[in-house]
């Protein structure tokens, strides 16, 4: 994908024959063999191989599941139970899509940081973070169509909430919820459409991905270090180097997800969703799923009317603006240098934002009173902070310290520093 | 999973031992992770169980016939009158089609005579087959065509009064599916 | 049972908020007591199901539960799975009346249940559930064992990912169950037609009054005839209702589990060794 430079010739004949018509051996071999990689990538790095690995991982359990669901309000939440109980390893796809659910989130949460940390979103990868972000959204717009589709209770209060998100909108409020109901409330026109979109989605993730590839593949990646790859042995081959170290980073992952699917499948899920949606009864208190909990603590923590704004249409707002502050990130940082390993100012404020992210996220699973609101409130102002005022001004006053002249630079330093003991040392 | 299958070759030969047992193992879990894929289409746990079915005939008199629904096909269930029974008895074997006779509960080489095809000794006028036409799988036509047996609307297919092919397209008689009478009255299907 | 994951690792401000929220709350918390943990023969990355005990709980659900819930997702031929032969399912099926229909006549009929069909429930339609027990419809029981698990709080709720505490449903049932026996807290108003139950999950008290008492489902293998063991057969049976496949989950995941050591270890020496060239 980086361009029609390639030197190479396929081995055999018959891929020679194939390179000549489709040039798709070259491509690969250009994308995925060939391909430069800083050497000093850590394993913060991996997480894009992983997010690849569950969305085909998604796709597949999805379309099996899809084979023995039914999208009918009568239907639907006997099938899943169907699947669970006769289906042959029915129970095992359908944990295995669930929670799946669950981990490809885990996944994007360390990429996200990952990039903020180490300054991926500057130029020249202004784009590249966008369709990242781009990514993220029809991620969650996946995720939480797919959460309706079984038909539990926090399935139907679920999308009930979230639609309603949508009235508070002046003017065309009632008009595009109304829209995206097919009805008055959530009913089986909902549950439809979100179906067929839960269907669509993914695979124009897909496509997202590519572009978001391609793009990688024109800048290269960032590393540790921000410093630009200057010179050939700052870089080693993506095969094998990288994908050995991707592939043992996502059999770790894979444990990981295998331990929940296996042993607490129903730990990240809420047991209500356990009970036949009843559009007569609320449960006592309604959660989103654990990765949407941050935002769910922002849209509550507006409790007051912000000048015209009342404070429905302000939690929207707020809420959806902590996601457009993503997009702006690249023209938001101000600083010259690229990575928080060099920034001291930086990194606290990045790890203050992580501690406040995770806070937002167990405050959402709280009960909307008391105490949790002012600390939302708080939460969500440091959100909003770390974005428009720690980047913007921290770059310009903050003194990084001094940066390596190159990659292989830094590398030898930090040998050198590490261990001068034999061991042939691995790239951490 | 299977990425590592794809490692380069190794300069030094004695590391070739690992690189093997990596990509091997790689095989191993990508083909276990298949499985659950498949396995899936198999007929699930609710479908098998409806696999046996009982089915009150007290109430099919001579020259009626009762259709069932067994694994979403339909069985035909014929109380065959005395002539019908009569004009199956007399057909010589070689003016069979298909001489065997298709009949889940006998040994698969079993000639088709008009008993072969019948519940046995005692109930040759009864007659339990799978309605399906052995050519294409469409349903025949009940007491028509040539032999007064079953006719095939799709292509034209020709049984005669025991569910045997005697002309057109379709290669097979009507198979019989395992059943047996439990009462005389009762009969199990599957 | 359920985690509000990553938020809880938020540990100091969490603990700090905690205690700040629970003075200032107004409206009492549901349920009053926490359900106490029991032991279970499906726990654990290498529990299986007591048969024994879930021909017991299917017994107290057959004599006392069925009577007001159904367990519709349940069908005889999933029976096999609690010890019992093929002729002893049929057997069990061939009790209960199944509707069927409709017949060459058109009309609805009855006939004794085949393996195949699914236990039928009490009432005819929800309404008529309704209507029959002052308007709290019992609830299905064929998930309740997945239904209902109380919030473990933090910090519990992080060492259950290490402990793979997964019981939350049935240590409910058996909490509710065991659990009428208090008097309720002065200045409590029990509401008339329910009872007092501090196990409960959303409320004081509930409409089901208790539903079992010492000694009334007999027995034959000698174990105790109390309303605590009921209550566990019950729950135990319950759980697997909810969970059938769970015996198949957890002997795969050690599998996989094992797999995944062994290859993961595997592939880091390939990774060691092929990095290492670079030096």
């Amino acid at each position: 994908m980086s361009g029609g430079h390639s030197t190479y010739t396929p081995k055999t004949g018959f891929g020679r024959w194939i390179d000549a018509r489709l040039p798709l051996p070259r491509l690969i071999y250009d994308s995925f063999v060939a391909y430069p990689v800083p050497r000093n990538l850590n394993y913060a790095y991996t997480f894009g191989g992983i997010l690849s690995l569950m969305l085909a991982a998604q796709i597949l359990t999805g379309v099996v599941l899809a084979m023995h669901y039914a999208a009918n309000t009568e239907l639907a939440f006997g099938s899943v139970e169907k699947i669970m109980r006769d289906v042959n390893s029915g129970w095992l796809l359908r944990y295995l899509h669930a929670n799946g659910a669950s981990f490809f989130f885990v996944a994007v949460y360390v990429h996200i940081f990952r990039g903020l940390y180490y300054g991926s979103y500057k130029a020249p990868r202004e784009l590249l973070w966008i369709l990242g972000c781009i990514i993220y959204l029809l991620m969650m717009a996946t995720a939480f169509m797919g959460y309706v589709l079984p038909w539990g209770q926090m399935s139907f209060w679920g999308a009930t909430v979230i639609t309603g998100f949508f009235s508070a909108i002046p003017l065309v409020g009632d008009w595009i919820q109304q829209l995206l109901l097919g009805g008055f409330a959530v009913e089986n026109p909902t549950l439809n459409r979100f179906f067929s979109l839960h269907y669509l989605l993914p695979f124009m993730i897909a496509g997202v991905v590519i572009l978001h590839i391609w793009a990688l593949h024109v800048t290269g990646q960032t590393n540790p270090t921000g410093i630009e790859v200057k010179q050939k042995t700052d870089t080693v081959a993506f095969t094998p180097y990288a994908t050995i170290k991707d592939g043992f980073a996502m059999v770790v992952f894979l444990f990981v997800f295998a331990y929940f699917v296996f042993y607490m499948p129903n730990y990240l899920g809420h047991p209500d969703n356990y009970i036949e949606a009843d559009p007569l009864k609320t449960p006592a208190h309604i959660v989103p799923e654990w990765y949407f909990l941050p935002f769910y603590a922002m849209l509550r923590a507006i409790t007051f009317n912000i000048g015209p704004i009342d404070s429905k249409l302000g939690g929207v707002l707020v809420m959806f603006g902590s996601i457009a502050l993503l997009f702006l990130t690249p023209w938001l940082d101000t600083s010259k240098v690229r990575s928080a390993a060099y920034r001291p100012w930086y990194k606290i404020f990045f790890w203050l934002f992580v501690a406040d992210a995770i806070l937002l996220g167990w405050l959402g699973s709280r009960p909307a009173e008391g105490l949790y609101v002012a600390m939302a409130q708080i939460g969500t102002l440091y959100y909003y902070a770390f974005f428009l005022v720690v980047m913007p001004v921290l770059g310009l006053i903050e003194t990084p310290r001094r940066l390596p002249n190159s990659i292989t630079e830094a590398v030898l330093e930090k040998n050198k520093a590490g261990s001068l003991a034999a061991q042939p040392v691995s790239q951490r | 999973m299977s990425d590592t299958d794809s490692t380069h070759i190794p300069e030094h030969s004695r590391r070739d031992f690992l690189y093997v047992a990596t990509g091997m193992a790689g095989a191993v879990g990508a083909a276990a992770v298949a499985w659950p894929f498949i396995d899936q289409m198999r007929p699930d746990a609710s479908t098998l169980a409806l696999a046996s079915i009982q089915v009150d005939v007290s109430a099919v008199q001579p020259g009626m016939s009762l259709t069932v629904k067994w694994r979403g096909h339909p069985v035909f269930i014929r109380n065959r009158t005395e002539q019908e029974i009569a004009a199956a008895q007399e057909t010589p074997l070689d003016q069979l089609k298909d001489p065997v006779a298709r009949n889940d509960n006998l040994p698969a080489d079993t000639p088709a005579t008009d008993l072969a095809r019948s519940a046995g000794e005692g109930k040759e006028n009864w007659l339990v087959m799978i309605g399906v036409c052995t050519h294409l799988g469409c349903i025949p036509l009940g007491q028509s065509g040539e032999y007064g047996g079953w006719f095939c609307p799709c292509h034209g297919s020709v049984y005669d009064t025991a569910g045997r092919v005697r002309g057109g397209p379709a290669p097979e008689n009507m198979a019989i599916p395992a059943f047996q009478f439990i009462s005389d009255t009762v009969v199990q299907i599957g | 049972m359920f985690l509000h994951a990553l938020g809880a690792l938020g540990l100091g401000l969490a603990l700090a908020t905690s205690a700040g929220a629970q003075e200032e709350e107004a409206t009492p918390h549901y349920p009053l007591h926490h359900p106490e943990p029991q032991e279970w023969s499906f726990a654990g990355p290498f529990g299986t199901y007591d048969k024994g005990q879930l021909q017991r709980g299917f017994k107290v659900y057959r004599e006392v539960c069925s009577a007001c819930h159904s367990l519709d997702m349940v069908a005889f031929r999933n029976l096999e799975a609690l010890g019992y032969s093929d002729e002893q399912v049929r057997a069990i099926a061939a009790e209960y009346q199944i509707q069927d229909g409709p017949n060459e006549a058109g009309d609805m009929f009855e006939r004794p249940g085949t393996p195949s069909d699914y236990f039928p429930s009490p009432f005819a339609n929800p309404e008529q559930a309704a209507a029959s027990n002052n308007g709290a419809p019992p609830p299905d029981l064929s998930l309740i064992a997945k239904a209902r698990g109380v919030e473990r709080g933090f910090p519990t709720f992080i060492f259950d990912i290490f402990t793979q505490y997964a019981e939350g449903g049935p240590d409910y049932i058996h909490a509710l169950l065991t659990g009428y026996d208090e008097a309720p807290p002065e200045g409590l108003q029990v509401p008339e037609g329910t009872y007092y139950n501090p196990y409960f999950i959303s409320g004081p008290a509930l409409a089901m009054p208790p539903p079992i008492s010492d000694g009334q489902v007999t027995y034959d293998d000698g174990a105790p005839e109390t309303v605590d063991q009921y209550s566990r057969d019950v729950s135990a049976f319950l759980m697997w209702a909810a969970e059938p496949h769970l015996e198949a989950r957890k002997q795969t995941g050690f599998t996989v589990v094992i797999f995944l050591l062994l290859f993961g270890g595997l592939v880091y020496l390939t990774k060691r060794k092929i990095w290492a060239e670079l030096h």
